[in-house]
């Protein structure tokens, strides 16, 4: 008798769940977002949150106090961008917002949007205004103008490598062309709390690109392997003639203390590449602790957009030790001769040991090759 | 396997024919791969031979009391091979076939790709075959040539031992695409090694003001032989100024790196390819 009357409560409960879901539930579907008054700052900012969190852009749009000043398309390539890039494919997963001040007509928050791309999380930060009118609190959106590219012809002769590999039908004893010659010029590992990491360089020292990556064994004093992992994304994978790039390798279960050797194996595939986009790195600056970082510009010196630009930074110590590696996704398209900021933060302490740095660039245009 | 192969033959044939008599085979104790030859047989009637070896049966329906003929190219892999007589399978002959002359070279020639001046960097190794794919184990000599566009010919010989010979030999000191001839018993094969330059030697930049920025430049960039260092290696130009860095990587073209890069009066910069630094520039004051 129970059983039939649970069974038929929770038949009688969805269908009631489905016919008239409540408002905070239909949020969670992302159906729509959870509406709160804008009688306070922080209920109109978790408002606006909401709707980009929902992808909801003309909603958004029309609840800034600013929006006569631009369009929405304006508002919405600010948020993900005009050109495709990393925010294209990205959703915004956090919104967070801290107070810098507060009046009874108008305040200021820092604004964090935490955005879930393939590359993992991309913070941008946002200094926000938000005003009272009569229809309570309403954002100013500090609108970033993404700068468009007026239409014009770029000459570009930059080379191109391609590559002719021994066919099914060659004889036996044909040789095929040989994988470029690559060598780990420096390697590192360190104790860390998250586990132990294997940092270095290398070198592509053969005449033509080379697509490379790099994986390690640990072993223990027995010579039994303890773990092997690569260096996933922590490298730049293409490499052209005599390009270096650092790479790190994280060991997230393994301590430096158990290791007593490691067996590096580095990786390298002749690829068709071109020399061309050419990216030059600016204004590059170390900055202390607290929050100390690596902030520069990155500036597209060719004609073709680069959609998604990877910044990786090896850090030295005086002697010229390699300290750390780290690295910046810019979630934004690199169009031509437009400088794009860019920070790489470095552990705190770290920071201190650090006293110059080396950076490299890999970009990826959509539709072209990397 | 193969003498399994062969015992098992040899059993079948025993089991299968009855003895019929005094029959006798006499076989050439060496056969060339494929050519033609004949065995000596005895006896009187009709018979069937079976000449069993490397990798199958021939069979033939034959008339003893005459010498049975084998035709070109019906036994033509290199090995030992038994003969019998259904009519008399307790009476076997045995020969070898051995390969025929050189036809084939396969010549694997290493790297595809290398520095000049590399001391026994590229290495050649030959096996010798005949027109029946056997490997031809007779001692041969073999030549192998080098030659680099603007350098002189090298030119090495060695002697197959057990059907193969290889050599090493250095990498010329000029650049350019060397075609590495191995030849033997009248045929040959050509392979092209790759000769690049080395490292380059020294990176010498200058500057000159345009506007509100610097145009570096590099010089022809080569290796320690004189060669120009590839199109496309990457020249790292690096600007230090005022706590700050800058750096452009850019790949040679036409033999040379060209960056523009701000102007920044007391900055230091910096131009190096791989490990090799170059000269330092000091801008202004």
């Amino acid at each position: 008798m129970l059983a039939i009357t649970l069974a038929a409560a929770t038949v009688a409960f969805v269908v009631i769940g489905t016919l008239w879901p409540v408002k905070a539930a239909e949020f969670y579907l992302g159906r729509q977002h959870l509406i709160r008054s804008n009688g306070t700052p922080e209920a109109a900012l978790q408002n606006l949150g909401d709707e980009l969190k929902s992808a909801s852009w003309t909603q958004a749009y029309d609840s800034l106090a600013n929006k006569t000043s631009f369009t929405d398309t304006d508002f919405l390539h600010d948020l993900v961008g005009a050109y495709p890039n990393l925010r294209t494919y990205s959703k915004l997963e956090r919104f967070e917002f801290h107070p810098l001040h507060q009046t009874d007509s108008d305040a200021e928050f820092l604004v964090k949007l935490h955005w879930a791309t393939v590359v993992g999380d991309a913070v941008s930060t946002r200094k926000v205004h938000m005003v009272k009118g009569n229809n309570g609190w309403q954002v100013e959106w500090p609108l970033t103008k993404e700068p468009t590219l007026p239409p014009q012809v770029i000459p570009v002769n930059y080379l191109r490598w391609d590559v002719i590999y021994r066919g099914a039908g060659d004889e036996w004893g044909t040789a095929d062309v040989d994988a470029p010659h690559v060598k780990i010029v420096d390697m590192h590992p360190v104790q860390r709390a998250e586990g132990m990491v294997i940092m270095g360089e290398l070198l592509n020292e053969d005449v033509v690109p080379a697509y490379v990556s790099v994986t390690a064994t640990v072993m223990n004093k027995n010579q039994k392997p303890i773990a092997t992992e690569g260096s996933f994304d922590k490298i730049s994978h293409l490499l052209l003639p005599k390009a270096i790039t650092p790479f790190l390798i994280k060991f997230p279960e393994v301590k430096l203390s158990q290791v007593a050797s490691v067996d590096m194996h580095p990786f390298s595939q002749l690829v068709p590449a071109s020399a061309d986009p050419v990216i030059e790195i600016q204004n590059e600056k170390l900055n202390p602790a607290p929050n100390a970082s690596l902030t520069g510009e990155v500036v597209n010196q060719s004609g073709q957009i680069a959609n998604i630009a990877h910044v990786l930074g090896t850090f030295y110590d005086q002697s010229g030790n390699l300290v750390w590696v780290a690295d910046q996704y810019v979630d934004r398209a690199l169009l031509p001769q437009t400088p794009v900021p860019f920070t790489i933060h470095i552990p705190e302490d770290l920071a201190r040991k650090i006293s110059s740095q080396r950076t490299v660039v890999s970009t990826y245009s959509i539709g072209g090759a990397a | 396997m193969r003498g399994t192969f062969t015992s098992l033959a040899v059993g079948l044939v025993l089991a299968a024919a009855p003895a019929l008599g005094a029959q006798a085979l006499t076989a050439p104790k060496t056969v060339e791969a494929g050519s033609p030859f004949s065995i000596e047989s005895s006896g009187s009637g009709q018979a069937t031979l079976y000449i069993v070896g490397m990798g199958g049966v021939v069979t033939r329906d034959v008339q003893l009391g005459s010498p049975i003929s084998i035709p070109e190219g019906a036994v033509f892999n290199a090995g030992h091979y038994i003969a019998y007589l259904s009519t008399a399978p307790s009476d076997v002959a045995s020969f070898d076939v051995v390969p025929a002359k050189v036809a084939d070279i396969s010549f694997l020639a290493r790297p595809s790709r290398l520095p000049v001046g590399r001391r026994n960097g590229i290495t050649g190794a030959v096996y010798l075959f005949d027109a029946y794919k056997n490997l031809a184990t007779k001692s041969t000599p073999v030549n192998f040539d080098i030659s680099t566009p603007n350098t002189a010919q090298e030119k090495r010989s060695a002697q197959t031992r057990n059907g193969a010979a290889w050599i090493a030999l250095d990498s010329s000191p000029k650049e350019g695409a060397a075609h590495f001839v191995a030849s033997a018993g009248g045929v040959s094969a050509v392979r092209v090694i790759q000769q690049v330059p080395g490292d380059p030697c020294a990176i010498k930049m200058s500057a000159k003001p345009d506007g509100k920025k610097i145009a570096l430049e590099t010089e022809p960039v080569r290796d320690c032989s004189g060669n120009a260092v590839p199109d496309g290696t990457i020249v790292t130009f690096t600007q230090n100024y005022h706590g700050a860095q800058s750096t452009v990587d850019v790949p040679l073209k036409r033999g040379v790196a060209k960056v523009e890069m701000p102007a920044i009066p007391g900055a230091n910069i910096t131009v190096a390819s791989g490990v090799v630094l170059g000269n330092e520039i000091h801008w202004g004051k």
